[in-house]
């Protein structure tokens, strides 16, 4: 079947290019046109929510200040910046560029197939997902204003408009976040069954490149997770609509259940954006240290473990929301436990880099970054599962350092690399060495200088959700002032990287120099394929004879054995 | 858009199971959590507050096992109706999806009948938790029947011409699926009391 040339795919080809630019770049059923479409949007959204942590930090480091570009941050204000900065940088940033762009970018690429499995179900879930970003901003302009009531929406905050001030807002937040649920869950769906079934002949299941397996893993786990969540959004519309009572303790119903179905989601979602992550690491440390993944099954084995025990570690985030101290002992078990696999993986990937030719391109420097900067995401991390440790640093910056630590190598560092990795086959052309360096050091270096000092203000005593620091003497301290402004003030530095990458990634992707088909002389099947890949991906669908990290295999000319070569 | 425009990847069974039956059971997956933590959510409020035995006693356990019969007959609509496809018969087949149909829609008529008189009763929505649940459960219930009922009736249109028989069977998974969920629905709201 792979064999034979894919005849109706040129006359499709044909079709695209009199349908025209709107049907090319907006209503495009290849997987590729959905990848970039979810990748553009999800940076468009990171601006947003750049843009709302720029503007709540100022107000953090200088009370009462009249921010540059915003103006001054009312409490209220405050409040709905957090919330939607926490919101936007989850669920519009991290989920769609890391699963839903990265995932129909790769999966059809790398198991070399030339599509998803249902193109139309695709198109379809990108759709929707961008009718919830729609309507989380359409949220912020509605009278009251967009949703104040910190991203985890709990109750009574989210569902009472006379403790939360934002009547119409938090109703428009919970239902843009359940939208786009439904759009992962179709994306889900189609990344599932498409590399189950769809298969390159010969490629067997040990045979599939890593980022492969943890996005379809990380696809699992959200479809595991998502449902109570669903269920909850519902009951969380009614409570707020139509005078039901399920988070109400005072007509019967119990606001820990809310936060109960919320972390039953939100827990195994650490992993839902971790693994697609992960994969991306291992693809890139294996190509840059020409050498074979180390234990490809135990990584795969341990993938598999964190899933299941992501699924029970979720009331560590609970500790203080007064739920049984017996069971905090349970969740505290797990939850340690929970670090041994994740820790594994790490070790696997330094044991990889041993004894390696290593070079240090930009997406290996990102990677290599991702391994060390979550490294403390991880370690600080036992801290917090521990209920005793927990109890006093809970609402604390160090949680929220913490939190930093582990979101930023995956949601930003994680994408980076990616980016910078796969970019000469997205666009077909190289981007700038130096450039993307100077981007580098200036992101990761500035990104340890604004989080390490919220770890110190955390263990102070800092509390986490203080408007104005001002008010509280005891807190505002000038040595716990000063970290605070140096952590602003690391932001602005940070902030101010960034045009370098958006400059870089548009220059290059029209005045770059040409990309060949394999720049990085890397195993995978997508380098195969012409840089980009037209539609259809192949003109002749490939066939696999080996796995994918075939690098320095003794008595080979080439030190790589792309898995399509026949010998 | 025409079959031959499907790409290759549809046509493939890497997994040795056609690609639509594959999804099928992912939806249904993931449509099992979803009821999984309403229903969990129910059971542990139940367990924990002996107020809603009394208010369970409002409900009609006999009209609540008509339409668990009615739901059950329309399954058999469906699986008769998998055979008449598997034996290339669509007309047959589409013939069975109808009368599936038309169980869907007798369970519905007697829901909306059921729901006017509990709400005539001052039994509403916001009336009770134990009325809260019983309206969201069964009203997320009911929404699985009306999408169930659309796709079987475009699943139907084709069939009667003898096209894409394949998914006489898909649309017959999803609706023992909805069949299931009421079966736990049906005990769980109507039979505990």
């Amino acid at each position: 079947m792979a064999t034979a040339p894919v005849h109706h795919e040129t006359h499709d080809d044909h079709g695209h290019a009199r349908a025209g630019f709107i049907r090319h770049y907006f209503f495009s059923t290849d997987h590729k046109m959905i990848a970039m479409q979810y990748m553009f949007t999800g940076m468009a959204m990171a601006l947003i929510g750049g843009f709302f942590a720029y503007a709540f930090r100022m107000q953090l480091a200088f009370p009462g200040m009249d921010v540059p570009g915003f103006g001054v941050v009312s409490a209220n204000e405050y409040n709905h910046l957090i919330t939607n900065h926490g919101a936007i940088m989850i669920f519009w940033v991290a989920m769609p560029v890391l699963i839903a762009a990265f995932g129909n970018y790769l999966i059809p690429l790398m198991i070399g197939c030339d599509d998803m499995v249902f193109p139309k179900l695709n198109r379809l879930s990108y759709q929707i997902f961008l009718l919830s970003a729609l309507i989380l901003i359409a949220s912020f302009f509605v009278p009251g204003g967009g949703f104040a009531g910190a991203w985890t929406m709990y109750p009574p905050l989210s569902t009472k408009p006379e403790f939360g001030l934002t009547p119409l807002g938090a109703t428009l937040f919970v239902v843009a976040v359940g939208v786009e649920f439904v759009a992962f869950l179709l994306g889900g769906i189609n990344f599932v069954t498409t590399a189950m079934n769809s298969r390159a002949p010969g490629m067997r299941m040990y045979d599939i490149p890593m980022v492969v397996w943890m996005i379809v893993i990380a696809s699992i786990l959200f479809m595991g997770s998502v449902g109570p969540l669903v269920a909850g959004a519902v009951m969380l519309i009614f409570d707020q609509n139509f005078g039901t009572a399920f988070f109400d303790p005072t007509r019967g119903g119990d606001p820990v259940l809310w936060q109960h179905l919320f972390w039953f989601f939100g827990h195994p979602e650490v992993y839902v954006v971790l693994l697609p992550a992960v994969g991306i690491v291992a693809e890139i440390i294996t190509v840059f240290s020409r050498k074979k993944l180390f234990a490809y099954r135990t990584v795969l084995y341990t993938a598999f473990g964190t899933g299941v025990l992501s699924f029970m570690v979720w009331a560590h985030h609970q500790f203080i929301a007064g739920i049984d101290p017996r069971m905090a002992n349970i969740f505290t078990i797990t939850t340690l436990l929970i670090s041994i696999p994740v820790a594994e993986m790490l070790f696997v990937y330094i044991a990889t880099l041993f004894g390696g030719s290593i070079t240090f391109t930009t997406p290996m420097l990102w990677a290599l970054s991702f391994i060390a900067t979550f490294l403390i995401g991880g370690v600080t991390g036992i801290f917090l599962g521990a209920s005793g440790a927990d109890i006093y640093l809970h609402d604390t910056y160090f949680v929220l350092a913490h939190f930093h630590y582990t979101f930023f190598p995956i949601a930003i560092i994680g994408t980076f690399a990616g980016i910078t990795f796969w970019f000469p086959k997205m666009f077909g052309r190289m981007m700038n060495e130096r450039l993307g360096k100077i981007h580098f050091w200036g992101t990761v270096i500035a990104f340890n200088c604004i989080f390490i000092p919220l770890f110190v203000v955390g263990v102070a005593g800092e509390h986490r959700r203080i408007y104005d620091f001002t008010n509280f003497p005891e807190l505002a301290r000038p040595a716990l002032r000063n970290l605070d402004e140096f952590a602003t003030i690391s932001l602005l530095v940070m902030l101010a990287f960034q045009p370098i990458f958006l400059f870089n990634l548009f220059y290059s992707m029209f005045r770059g120099p040409k990309a060949p088909k394999n720049p990085w002389n890397s195993n995978t099947l997508e380098w195969s394929a012409d840089s980009p890949p037209p539609h259809g991906n192949w003109p002749e669908l490939p066939r696999v004879y080996r796995g994918p990290y075939e690098y320095s295999v003794p008595g080979r000319e080439q030190d790589y054995w792309p898995q399509n070569a026949p010998n | 858009m025409s079959a031959s425009a499907r790409p290759i990847a549809t046509t493939r069974s890497t997994a040795g199971m056609p690609t639509g039956r594959l999804a099928v059971w992912w939806v249904i997956a993931s449509e099992i959590v979803i009821f999984g933590g309403l229903l969990g959510s129910y059971i542990m409020f139940r367990l924990s507050h002996d107020s809603f035995a009394a208010e369970a006693a409002n409900t009609n356990m006999y009209v609540g096992a008509f339409n668990t019969w009615v739901l059950l007959t329309s399954s058999l609509f469906a699986v008769l109706g998998h055979k008449a496809a598997e034996e290339g018969n669509g007309p047959k087949a589409a013939k069975m999806l109808y009368l599936t149909f038309g169980g869907g829609l007798i369970f519905l008529l007697v829901k909306t009948w059921e729901w006017s008189e509990k709400i005539s009763h001052g039994h509403t929505l916001s009336s009770s938790t134990f009325f809260s649940f019983y309206y969201t459960a069964a009203g997320l219930h009911a929404l699985h029947v009306i999408a169930g009922m659309v796709i079987m009736a475009i699943v139907a249109q084709t069939a009667k011409r003898n096209l894409e028989l394949h998914r006489v069977e898909l649309i017959g998974i999803y609706w023992h699926f909805v069949d299931l969920v009421w079966i736990f629905l049906f005990p769980l709201l109507y039979i505990a009391k």
